[in-house]
């Protein structure tokens, strides 16, 4: 994005500043709620469940924060090429993050539906899954702040794993549920958690195409997929995935 | 010289390690105005540096850069103002529809009937509207009769979007307008020799917002029909009013391309230090 160099005008310099310091914050967060969530599942800890869907209203504060900054500052500086194309990313990014936030507290919301579901073999795929998941969000931010459109294209390609993940797991818990239909109520909401880490997943590479816009000037590249989807099954899940 | 060589599409930029910074549009057929390594000297300082450029029919070229870089002198190259300079001396080619300006048998006087210019300050004379505009045309003999000179009035306002505000108070003085309007009654003055090309050396620097959208406005409606290249510190209004934007730097055409890129995905780092306002 820009070279570094400060404008003629330096108020402009620190309202941009100031939105990368929102961004960075908003971000970390998420992936902070992401990873309570998580731990709260593992743990049945209904208190750091209950916890990550409060603070969840801190992201959304941040984001209407960002928002209306990146509008004034639209409004009040003009910004042309580079600062356009980064505010514009960060008005994106800001909605999309806080999406992630979402996601994060819809988790920890499931939590106390879920407390048995330690029987459910599949349970034990969704620690990796969020970890790359969060990893992925965490890259994505990490490329706003430096820049990056490589990273950004890597965090496009990780999330095939992600991807790959949920897909495993939705296999896994149909079986589960077809021999253990008792289980079918928690098996859903184990479901839905793999689904919402497939959201967020989607969200980062979201994140990294407006990176890449804000860094280059041009749309990301479209992403090529691995393998082709060769049953019904595979080729819904992987439409469901995009 | 291979000119060909040397020729960029538009938005393609310039290597500024070569000694000629060339840009020129292909796409939209036969340009109206062609420079070709154009270089000026203010006694022994050069403005200009081995600029070549085209201008087009269809799209309003807009000229930026910062103070002193050279844009308002290439401009007046394009209707050879500056032989008024005594110490100006240009070279390199400039040709208007196919004919070299700086032919010793161009008639500077027709040139400047076919090339327009308006200023920075609206300069009407101090003479009635009308005959503010009837000026020219009788000089030129471009009217066989009264009648005919009025219709040239008329048409010549009606394109200026100064007829509803005017035609009741012609024999009015010029001068007794309101700034925007004085530069719309000047746009109107050359749009009555029925140029060709309207050179405009910051035509909305002296005018209030409103007067300068009307201005805005009038370049819009205009395109087209004249080729229009427009000189402006403001770089909003070279968005907003441009196809086409060069920015120049030091005397020398920095980058040449479609307005939409240059303003938020231009290809050299000057042009993006100097939009983005980073320039120092």
């Amino acid at each position: 994005m820009n070279s570094g160099t400060e404008h003629t005008v330096k108020a402009f310099d620190s309202d941009i500043n100031e939105l990368r310091g929102m961004v960075a914050e908003i971000g970390g967060r998420s992936e902070q709620a992401i990873a309570k969530a998580m731990r709260a599942l593992e743990n049945s800890d209904l208190d750091l469940a209950a916890e990550v869907v409060r603070e969840d209203k801190l992201i959304d504060d941040l984001e209407k924060r960002i928002d209306e900054l990146t509008f004034q500052t639209i409004a009040l500086r003009a910004p042309m090429a580079d600062d356009l194309r980064e505010l514009i990313a960060t008005f994106k990014i800001s909605g999309v993050v806080e999406r992630i936030g979402d996601y994060a507290k819809n988790i920890a919301k499931r939590v106390p539906l879920v407390t048995q579901t330690h029987r459910l073999r599949p349970i034990s795929l969704l620690p990796s899954m969020s970890k790359i998941a969060s990893e992925l969000v965490r890259d994505s931010l990490d490329a706003f702040a430096r820049r990056d459109a490589e990273l950004a294209m890597e965090v496009n390609r990780r999330d095939q794993i992600v991807d790959d993940f949920y897909n495993s797991i939705f296999r896994a818990v149909i079986t589960h549920m077809i021999e253990n239909p008792k289980d079918i109520g928690e098996a859903a909401h184990l479901l839905f958690i793999a689904k919402n880490l497939e959201r967020i997943g989607d969200h980062a590479t979201n994140v990294a195409e407006m990176v890449y816009f804000a860094a280059t000037g041009e749309p990301m590249p479209e992403r090529t997929r691995g393998e082709n989807p060769t049953t019904p099954l595979d080729e819904a899940l992987s439409d469901e995935a995009d | 010289m291979n000119y060909d060589q040397k020729i960029l599409e538009p938005n393609e930029s310039v290597n500024m390690t070569d000694s000629a910074t060339t840009a020129m549009n292909t796409e939209s057929g036969t340009p109206k105005m062609t420079a070709r390594h154009v270089d000026v000297f203010y006694g022994d300082k050069q403005a200009i540096n081995d600029v070549s450029i085209d201008v087009n029919m269809d799209s309003v070229t807009a000229f930026i850069g910062p103070s002193g870089c050279g844009k308002s002198t290439f401009l007046r190259c394009m209707n050879r103002m500056n032989d008024t300079i005594p110490i100006a001396r240009v070279t390199g080619e400039i040709k208007l529809e196919g004919e070299d300006i700086y032919a010793s048998q161009m008639d500077v006087v027709q040139l400047r009937a076919r090339v327009g210019m308006v200023f920075q300050k609206p300069n009407p004379f101090p003479k009635s509207i009308y005959d503010n505009i009837a000026y020219g045309p009788r000089i030129h003999g471009l009217a066989t009769g009264k009648e005919e000179l009025d219709e040239i009035v008329e048409s010549s306002l009606q394109r200026a979007g100064l007829w509803g505000e005017v035609k009741d108070r012609l024999d009015d003085s010029g001068t007794a307008l309101s700034g925007g309007q004085q530069q719309r009654l000047c746009i109107a003055r050359a749009i009555a020799v029925d140029p060709e090309v309207i050179l405009m050396d910051e035509p909305c620097s002296a005018l209030d917002p409103i007067a300068t959208a009307k201005i805005e406005e009038l370049i819009h409606e205009l395109r087209g029909k004249y080729a229009i290249v427009i000189v402006t510190h403001n770089m909003q209004q070279a968005a907003r009013v441009s196809q086409k934007t060069a920015f120049f730097h030091l005397g020398t055409l920095v980058e040449y391309g479609e307005t939409t890129d240059i303003f938020t995905n231009p290809r050299e780092e000057k042009t993006r230090d100097y939009i983005t306002g980073r320039y120092g």
